[in-house]
Parts: structure tokens; C-alpha cells; sequence
């Protein structure tokens, strides 16, 4: 199933568990993922765990765990290798320059489509939270942490906060 | 061990960043590369925007990019070594606290604080775009490939792999 991912593999992997095997419903899948997705860490990787224990306890998670990672490790590795042999090469270099500037267009095009809904709620704070920690690590290249330990706090107080209100 | 052997600072490193890594693999880039990059000189600022290509192209987790960046820096050893320590960490962690809200819990604290961190990843990973665009777009002909991939993948529902082909195609033609 790793390989089927190209790009990001949930699609793939919701398809499988719920779809074909019947593992999971399609709520428990759901459930699941959000969980994995307010967790920090690459969260299908994350999923794989928590979706293989649930089934067959933790001899189940590590063999999810190791079912995702290990093919496509292995395939990076050699990809790893042959960049590092022939990385220099004037063919590949251009090849590899375009396939580049098409990533970068693709992470801009995912990064408008998360932040559409955003704008359209003109939530300020939110916008400004958001343009704030694109400043701080983007432009200024503060570390992650320090910017994290002091965003997170804030964006869960100010969330708080305005449910608190909209609720009221 | 001591602190000059390259895989254990992989193995901190990233070890590390994987747990503030809200938001998924494109929200750590910015980490990734002011430490591969600006902290220890593991790679240029080319072969970081090379190793992010490849990443995205590989079948996978993108989260991969952690893979190449470990080779660069100390082999296949390295590799194994870069990929385990940013995975296992929040694996575990996962594990953890799925058993504890086995039953699908009331509170509404889980659904406010991933509320609360939905703006702060996707800021992330604009810095993300921006720090790679810096290394890729070096030319009229570059910037306009992204902002042309950037525009189609917005409206159209097209697979990202054909962008990609393409983006390589244009550069093998030597246009970009």
C-alpha cells in the first residue's frame, strides 16, 4: 500500500481500510485520524500505529509501522545513492531544477486551498496568527520551537476564547 | 556517544522536531532546512531543494525528505537512523494516547486544540513554500513554472505526479 502513495498516501489507505478489508467503519477511520492529526509527526505514519494495535494489539502496530516505512525507506535510500553519484550531472540537474519548481507550486496550491476557508470566516486573529508564524519562521527563520512554545498557547487561549463567546 | 558523531545528532535532531512537527511532514521543511542547511552545513540550498523533489516524486510518506537528508549526512546508516528517529517518536505517542481515549471521549478539547493549530500549520508550511521558492526560482522562467503548478493545482483536480512529469520535462528541454 505504501507505494500506491504517491504524493501522500491516505487516500490509499482509506480506500483499503475501509472500503476493501472492512477493517475499520468509515467513522472509526475518521475518529482515527483525528486523533492522529492534532498528534505532532507525519500522521499517516502515526495512523498506520494506532490502526494496526487497534486490530491486532501492538504486534499489530509495529508490523503497520513497519509495512509503511520500510518499502519506501528502502526505495529513498537508493534514490539517495544514485543522487549522490550522479547528483552533478548537467541532464538530471535541470530534470530534477523543474520537477522542484513544480513542487513548490504544488505546496502553494495545498496551502491556498487549506487557507480559502479561513478567509473566508474573516477571522482576524486567526489570519494574524497564521501570517505571524509564516513571518517568524519563513522570513525571520526563528527556530521551530521557541515559535511553537509560544504559538500554540496563544492560538489554544484565543480558540478558547471565541467559542467561549460564540457560544454565550 | 559523542556529540560529533553525525548520527546521533540526526537522531536528536530529529527525533526532536518530529514531536513539534504539527501539521505533517511540509509543516517541518523550514526546520529541516535552517538545520541541514543553515546549523550544520549537512547540504546547499540546492541539494535540499533537490531532495524535497525527489520526496514529493518517491512513492511514500513525503516525510521521507528525512531519509535523504540522512544520507547525505552519514550513509545508509545515516538514512535508517534520520527516518526512525523523526517516525517512531509520534508512533509511540500515538499508540499512547489512542489506548487512552479508546472510547470516543466527550470533551471538546481534542476538536479546539486541533482548531487551534489548523492556522499555525498552514502558516508553516507557507514558510515552507517560501524558503524552498527562494532556492528553486531563480529565474523569470522557474517562477512562473511554480506559479503555473500553483495555479492549476488550485482549480483543477489533476493528479500532482503529471505536474511534476511536467515540471521535469521542461527542465530537461532546458527551458526552466
Amino acid at each position: 500500500m505504501s507505494l500506491a502513495g504517491f504524493g501522500g498516501v491516505l487516500v490509499f489507505a482509506r480506500h483499503a481500510i475501509v472500503d476493501q478489508h472492512r477493517w475499520m467503519t468509515a467513522e472509526e477511520f475518521n475518529e482515527t485520524f483525528a486523533l492522529c492529526h492534532f498528534l505532532p509527526g507525519p500522521n499517516i505514519v502515526n495512523l498506520s500505529m494506532v490502526f494496526g494495535s487497534r486490530l491486532r494489539g501492538i504486534a499489530g502496530g509495529v508490523a503497520a509501522f513497519t509495512g509503511l516505512l520500510l518499502p519506501p525507506t528502502l526505495i529513498m535510500t537508493v534514490l539517495a545513492i544514485i543522487y549522490a553519484r550522479f547528483g552533478d550531472v548537467e541532464v538530471l540537474r535541470r530534470i530534477l531544477a523543474g520537477i522542484s519548481c513544480a513542487a513548490v507550486g504544488l505546496l502553494i496550491a495545498v496551502v491556498f486551498r487549506m487557507m480559502t476557508p479561513l478567509l473566508k470566516r474573516m477571522d482576524v486573529v486567526v489570519i494574524i496568527l497564521m501570517l505571524g508564524v509564516f513571518t517568524a519562521i519563513g522570513v525571520l527563520r526563528w527556530p521551530l520551537q521557541a515559535v511553537l512554545l509560544v504559538a500554540i498557547p496563544l492560538s489554544i487561549g484565543v480558540t478558547y476564547l471565541m467559542r467561549r463567546k460564540v457560544a454565550a | 556517544m559523542s556529540s560529533e558523531n553525525p548520527i546521533w545528532a540526526l537522531i536528536s535532531t530529529f527525533g526532536l522536531m518530529s514531536l513539534f512537527a504539527v501539521g505533517g511532514a511540509a509543516a517541518a521543511v523550514p526546520e529541516m532546512h535552517r538545520i541541514a542547511v543553515d546549523l550544520h552545513h549537512w547540504m546547499t540550498d540546492k541539494q535540499f531543494a533537490d531532495a524535497y523533489a525527489i520526496a514529493q516524486l518517491s512513492p511514500g510518506p513525503n516525510v521521507l525528505i528525512v531519509t535523504l537528508i540522512g544520507y547525505a549526512v552519514a550513509g545508509i546508516p545515516g538514512a535508517l537512523a534520520a527516518t526512525l528517529a523523526m517516525c517512531l517518536p509520534t508512533a509511540l505517542l500515538a499508540y499512547y494516547v489512542s489506548r487512552l481515549l479508546n472510547r470516543p471521549s466527550q470533551s471538546r478539547w481534542p476538536g479546539l486544540i486541533q482548531a487551534a493549530l489548523v492556522p499555525l500549520s498552514i502558516g508553516l508550511m507557507a514558510a515552507s513554500a517560501l524558503i524552498l521558492a527562494q532556492s528553486t526560482d531563480r529565474n523569470i522562467a522557474a517562477l512562473l513554472l511554480t506559479a503555473t503548478v500553483a495555479v492549476i493545482a488550485s482549480v483543477a483536480r489533476i493528479n500532482p505526479l503529471w505536474l511534476l512529469l511536467a515540471g521535469g520535462v521542461l527542465g530537461f528541454a532546458g527551458i526552466v
